[in-house]
């Protein structure tokens, strides 16, 4: 990480914590994007329209847009945003004011969708497949600069968070890869 | 230290030394907007940059190819922001009529090997067929990618997949990309590119490689490459008037992060079970299950040669009583060679639904949902839970699906061919 880099947004994030399990308990892998944003919101351009429908084709999920708070973090597992392209998959967590997700691993294009538009997801791998690290309604608190998380509901630390890449972590001081291009591109 | 040829690509595109890790910023060679998030690339260019121009018109697209034509009014309107904003601009608009995006870039010689292209279809990375790096991304992506004709990647490692055995009829390559999904599953190339390798992998034609290529999204994969053959090379030539064609092949000591060898020899009929594409199973495990209705088409199956082997099985036959057939070629340039070479006909003799070009059943209902308790058999790539609406879905070949539909029960085209 450049020593300089202005840090307008924080890098530190504490939040109530959702944990995306099936009914059973079992960590839920490979959640679609249209499990996150059904396609038949798609048409649907206005960010604040969007976190109404966040998680609603997701079983047991539907009703997460009337429980979370501004500030909350979610955690998933493995390969979360698998599938289409779509942003609204990204957006419907920015407009419900989701503060940051942590998941052992993210679809490629989904990675990509966040990073661009500024909201942060962190890897952290293990953090739900091996059990006891975090639980729903645990208080984390995240250091996207250096990936340590600490849960203090438990007390204590968990390993694993990747620290943001260079160009996640300019992409995200600027706002968004808009504004972020209009500081390094003539 | 050689190099793959995701390496390459990107090396071609950008200043920077290229190695897998590094971020590096490239220029694009295509960048496209469907309307599927066009809108919503038209809306983040405006906010962000008024009235100002795209970078080159002449290398920006829209392609129209979801919901085509509008069957509602929110897609209707979304298109129309995107051909009033393409009118202002001087961007070209493949319209409703055209089909498949991602196949028009191949069919109209846009898009030739060694390309980088981008745009609103995770399944963009087909051009990997072409030997091209295809980039499926968000809106906000694209918006940037229109104004600046360029983006950043972060450069992937490659997965080396080495294909054993023939591939021989009944057996097509939907059954070889389902059995290479099975394989590496939902996760086994996340963040990577593949290159395909082998006997089996040289023997496909175009339309075979797109099939596999397109289906390296299930893998999670970023895009998968398939050398070019000649006949591939001719096609491009011919298609674009480029005399000039270089296609990217790995270097001799290019360094994979993993190699995989799959034989192929004995291989079955295969089928992607309810509700996750790498769920793979042998046709035959699940014969005999009542099948509802059948898709045939999607950019991984809806070429010329896919409904050649539909037709040739449902040639003087019916499809089954209660059998709902949609039949949706990629592209128009595919429907109107089955209406002259008397493909569309057999189709229709046979009680099939044959619709106008586009993304068809994978798309938000161009030809319709599934009910609950319905099963359908789609030669698409993705099977997720409610994605096409409350029934199960099942992925099949061009093969499977045909042979299906005349017995109306799930059966292995193996046993009847």
């Amino acid at each position: 990480m450049k020593e300089k880099l202005p840090m307008k947004r924080p890098v530190a994030i504490k939040g109530r914590v959702w944990v995306l399990r099936d009914k059973k308990g079992s960590v839920i892998d490979d959640i679609d994007t249209d499990q996150i944003y059904h396609n038949v919101h798609l048409a649907v351009t206005e960010l604040e329209k969007m976190g109404q429908f966040a998680l609603g084709n997701l079983p047991g999920w539907e009703d997460f847009p009337q429980k979370a708070r501004p500030g909350d973090i979610i955690v998933v597992g493995r390969n979360f945003g698998a599938g289409s392209s779509r942003q609204q998959a990204v957006d419907c967590f920015r407009s419900l004011e989701i503060a940051l997700i942590i998941g052992e691993s993210f679809g490629a294009i989904y990675k990509r969708n966040a990073i661009n538009s500024g909201f942060p997801l962190m890897m952290c791998s293990g953090i739900v497949s091996q059990p006891g690290k975090v639980n729903l309604g645990d208080m984390l608190e995240v250091n996207l600069s250096t990936g340590e998380i600490y849960n203090h509901t438990t007390g204590k630390k968990i390993a694993g968070g990747e620290p943001f890449s260079r160009v996640q972590m300019e992409i995200y001081q600027a706002g968004n890869l808009f504004e972020y291009g209009k500081t390094i591109l003539p | 230290m050689g190099k793959t040829v995701i390496e390459k690509i990107i090396a071609r595109h950008c200043q920077e030394e290229v190695a897998p890790g590094k971020v590096v910023w490239v220029d694009i060679d295509l960048r496209t907007a469907r309307d599927f998030g066009g809108a919503n690339v038209v809306e983040n260019f405006r906010r962000n940059y008024n009235k100002d121009r795209v970078a080159d018109p002449a290398k920006t697209f829209f392609t129209f190819d979801c919901v085509a034509p509008a069957n509602n009014i929110p897609y209707a309107n979304n298109q129309q922001i995107c051909r009033v904003f393409a009118q202002q601009q001087g961007i070209k608009v493949f319209d409703v009529d055209q089909g498949i995006g991602s196949h028009i870039l191949i069919d109209k010689g846009l898009c030739l090997p060694g390309y980088i292209a981008v745009g609103t279809d995770s399944h963009l990375n087909l051009l990997g067929a072409l030997g091209a790096l295809g980039q499926g991304m968000g809106d906000v992506d694209i918006a940037f990618a229109f104004k600046t004709g360029k983006t950043w990647f972060e450069v992937p490692e490659t997965i080396k997949v080495a294909v054993k055995g023939k591939l021989s009829p009944p057996l097509s390559p939907k059954d070889l990309t389902l059995t290479v999904l099975k394989r590496l599953g939902s996760k086994g190339a996340l963040g990577k590119a593949i290159e395909f390798y082998g006997e089996a992998i040289d023997s496909l034609s175009l339309d075979g490689r797109i099939t596999l290529a397109s289906m390296v999204t299930e893998m999670g994969g970023i895009v998968g490459f398939i050398t070019p053959d000649q006949k591939v090379i001719d096609c491009c030539r011919a298609r674009s008037g480029s005399g000039k064609i270089e296609a990217p092949v790995a270097d001799p000591d290019a360094s994979y992060c993993q190699t995989v060898e799959i034989d192929i020899t004995g291989l079955k009929p295969q089928i992607s079970l309810p509700y996750h594409p790498s769920k793979v199973a042998d046709v035959e495990e699940v014969e005999g299950e009542k099948v509802d209705s059948i898709f045939l088409g999607s950019c991984t199956n809806g070429r010329w040669e896919d409904f050649q082997v539909a037709t040739t099985i449902l040639k003087g036959k019916k499809v089954f009583n209660g059998v709902m057939f949609k039949a949706v070629p990629s592209t128009r340039e595919v429907y109107g060679r089955m209406l002259r070479e008397g493909l569309a006909a057999v189709l229709f003799d046979s009680g099939v639904i044959l619709t106008s070009a586009g993304c068809g059943g994978c798309a938000s209902g161009q030809v319709g949902m599934t009910g609950e308790g319905e099963v359908q058999l789609s030669t698409g790539n993705r099977n997720f839970k409610g994605k096409q609406g409350a029934g199960r879905t099942f992925l099949v070949s061009p093969a499977t699906a045909a042979v299906s539909a005349l017995y109306g029960k799930i059966t292995s085209p193996h046993k009847v061919l």
